[in-house]
């Protein structure tokens, strides 16, 4: 049984490849990508762009511990409609995955039950107490792609620096949520003035900037290898910037709610934009557009963070952190970074690709003979509106609630298998 | 300046009253103009202080965080318009755990309430609850965000006084410079007087230490500075905040000590004020604390006739919401 994916656009930024091309996929692999193949069963993707299967090295599944908001399962579901065949969990579940056997529950749930591939990110320090690291050798000879605390930064410079030089040693890289908790109480948006309006705790950029800049000069000192989560202001981007002009084995990422979305979102104590790093201000928005186009952030992660409509219909002060990103992402990029020419289509694909594939030295993003048949198939011009009642994953907190865009998921295959099909 | 004729009218069409930064000038005037009558039902000397305004009307007093001056203030208000009114003293730290603020508003809604008063330590509550509930919400306030009736009977007391003190009974807030002091920061009462006082033509000025004076204010359309002395020069009103003993410990003011020594408002510090200038303070006072009780007794002081008038204002508020009278220019 064969299948053939005829008529698409293939881009495979891995291989520089941006042409009209069939893909012929044999059972869980791609057999060939030429002209004019033919198989038992015919994919018409015209006026579709086909890629590799997107790959997003930050998401929260909330499996084991808060299956209200997301499963593995459920999660894997909404990364399949937003065209995603791999995506990188994080630990801060409950209990936190920061053993052996916790790394071994994610595989084993998801070999049980997701569509795509999960990656465990695990925790950087036992019980993300930020004390004492974890068992990292361990951790990566059962298949965690990553450390992190994410969610909490480690606070202890002490101890960050040990976990670096540890994780390196390890081939873990670790992906540094950045965040100075000490610099304010509370702290519920961004610190300026509509957090003045609102009377709302503010949370300044210099939170995340002091962070980011003390993570750069870890890294300079122990020579390790780490990753900037989420970068939100013109500030980080600066000091990513000049670290990476130093020789300093840094990448980083952003989220699309960055670039498309400022404070203003705030002003009527939405929950659905309250998410930390906080949205912040035009001045970030532009600095972020400027990073994503002169690659000073390497790559687009949703930092999807599902929560229950009942934990979000509270008051702000109240209310968690996030909000879901999988099922928006790619029209976000499309439509507010590839439309107003800030990115080629080429390179947007290569952000949510082959880029994060390699922080992370995963074996995704991209097309190759031989190797997965994990594609995602999408039409770029397409239009629709953001329905949260439509999305696969559990929860609906999104910002984006009604926002036009372009750029729709057609069909999803991992290991040569749909697991997602517009309807 | 165009004389009104008496035909002309204004509509009042807001559901709520959340903050004062939502009005027009026109609607604050609305409600100021209101006031008055209700003033002089609260003053008769015979008789009964009542009006059958809201009679049969349902007023739930909301209270998430303690508050004697402002709960009684809207209690008696609402008696005074004759409404039936009910107050619920509810425990933020157990509210967290059960049920949600918007549970608690529909079963409260349950029982055929008109109008519900509410406090809460979280800024916005209000807002939420009145886009997507019936009654008539009044924010009591909320979190550091606004606290819109406070704002109202201020600025009712001080162009009361300058009518009075100019014999002028048109005359309003134009031109007058009011300088606020204190923990800004913090403050609810501090934000909608900013809105309240600038709308109505005065200017602010923000007086305080610059941990509790973030530099977004100015962005409001308010001065700020930390030196007492330039506040006050110039200035027709003090406005002072009352300052949280517990926020000592937060690194915010080394100590009440030097927190006197800076910001205390005494017959020394008010050499650099004008003579007649007003003092108002939002209550309850901390007496030689932020002012000395030589200025707290003082003549200049309006501060219980600005209790006096949250009673007026607050029944003319109720009154606008609900009934959505005509009020003439």
């Amino acid at each position: 049984m064969t299948l053939v994916i005829k008529n698409g656009d293939v881009i495979d930024p891995a291989s520089k490849t941006s042409m009209p091309l069939d893909i012929l996929i044999e059972g869980e692999h791609i057999a060939r990508i030429g002209k004019d193949l033919s198989g038992d069963e015919l994919f018409d993707a015209s006026g579709c762009v086909v890629c590799p299967g997107l790959v997003d090295i930050h998401v929260h599944f909330r499996e084991p511990g808060f299956e209200s908001k997301e499963t593995i399962a459920s999660g894997s579901r909404a990364a399949a409609r937003g065209g995603f065949t791999s995506v990188v969990t994080m630990p801060n579940t409950q209990p936190p995955i920061d053993n052996g056997g916790m790394v071994e529950f994610v595989n084993r749930r998801a070999r049980e039950t997701a569509c795509i591939k999960i990656w465990p990110a695990a925790a950087a320090t036992k019980g993300r107490a930020g004390a004492e690291m974890t068992e990292m050798a361990e951790l990566k000879a059962v298949g965690a792609v990553a450390v992190t605390d994410d969610g909490d930064d480690i606070a202890s410079s002490r101890v960050l620096r040990r976990c670096l030089e540890y994780a390196d040693m390890c081939g873990l890289t670790y992906l540094g949520h950045c965040e100075d908790a000490s610099l304010v109480e509370g702290g519920a948006m961004n610190a300026g003035l509509n957090s003045t309006k609102l009377g709302l705790s503010g949370m300044p950029k210099a939170m995340e900037e002091i962070a980011v800049d003390r993570l750069m000069r870890l890294a300079e000192m122990t020579k390790s290898k780490v990753h900037v989560c989420h970068v939100s202001s013109a500030g980080s981007v600066e000091i990513v910037r000049r670290a990476k002009a130093r020789g300093i084995r840094v990448t980083c990422e952003t989220a699309p709610h960055y670039w498309t979305l400022t404070d203003d979102a705030v002003t009527t104590f939405n929950t659905n934009a309250k998410m930390n790093p906080p949205l912040r201000e035009e001045e970030d928005v532009a600095a972020i557009k400027t990073g994503i186009k002169d690659g000073t952030i390497d790559c687009i992660a949703t930092d999807h963070a599902p929560h229950t409509p009942t934990e979000k219909d509270v008051e702000f002060d109240y209310a968690p952190f996030g909000i879901v990103g999988l099922e928006t992402s790619l029209g976000l990029v499309i439509t507010e970074l590839v439309e107003p020419g800030i990115l080629t289509l080429e390179r947007a694909v290569e952000m949510m690709t082959s880029a994060p594939a390699r922080i992370l030295e995963l074996p995704a993003g991209k097309l190759e003979e031989g190797k997965p048949a994990d594609i995602a198939i999408f039409d770029p011009k397409a239009e629709y509106t953001v329905d949260p009642a439509a999305f696969l994953s559990r929860s609906r907190n999104t910002p984006f609630a009604g926002r036009r865009l372009r750029g729709l998921v057609k069909a999803t295959l991992c290991d040569g298998r749909f697991v997602y099909r517009a309807p | 300046m165009t004389t009104a004729t008496e035909n002309e009218q204004r509509v009042w069409t807001r559901k709520d009253l959340i903050g004062l930064e939502d009005l027009s000038r026109d609607e604050l005037e609305m409600i100021l103009d209101t006031a008055p009558q209700f003033l002089a039902v609260s003053q008769r000397e015979s008789g009964i202080k009542k009006v059958p305004v809201l009679q049969g009307r349902l007023v739930v007093n909301w209270f998430y965080e303690p508050s004697t001056r402002t709960r009684t203030s809207f209690e008696l208000a609402a008696k005074r318009l004759s409404a039936d009114t009910l107050t619920m003293n509810a425990d933020v730290s157990s509210s967290k755990k059960g049920e949600t603020l918007h549970d608690t508003l529909y079963n409260i809604e349950a029982m055929h309430t008109d109008i519900v008063v509410i406090r809460h330590s979280a800024a916005g509550a209000p807002r939420i609850l009145a886009e997507r509930h019936s009654s008539h919400i009044i924010n009591a306030g909320d979190g550091a965000h606004e606290h819109p009736t406070q704002g109202l009977l201020d600025a009712f007391t001080i162009r009361q006084h300058v009518r009075r003190t100019r014999d002028d009974p048109q005359a309003g807030l134009d031109g007058l410079r009011v300088a606020i002091i204190g923990d800004i920061a913090h403050s609810r009462v501090a934000r909608s007087n900013v809105w309240g006082l600038t709308k109505l033509g005065a200017s602010v000025v923000l007086c305080g230490p610059r941990t509790l004076l973030p530099g977004a204010f100015s962005k409001l359309g308010a001065d700020v500075t930390s030196d007492l002395c330039e506040a006050i020069e110039g200035a027709d009103v003090i406005y002072l905040l009352r300052i949280q003993l517990e926020r000592q410990g937060k690194c915010l003011f080394p100590s009440i000590r030097e927190y006197i020594r800076l910001f205390r408002i005494d017959n020394e510090s008010l050499k650099a004020a004008k003579k007649d200038v007003l003092i108002m303070h939002p209550g309850p006072i901390n007496r030689d604390v932020e002012l000395s009780t030589e200025v707290a007794d003082g003549p200049r002081n309006v501060i219980l006739e600005q209790v006096t008038n949250g009673v007026a204002v607050r029944m003319a508020v109720m009154h606008l919401l609900v009934n959505k009278p005509r009020v003439a220019v």
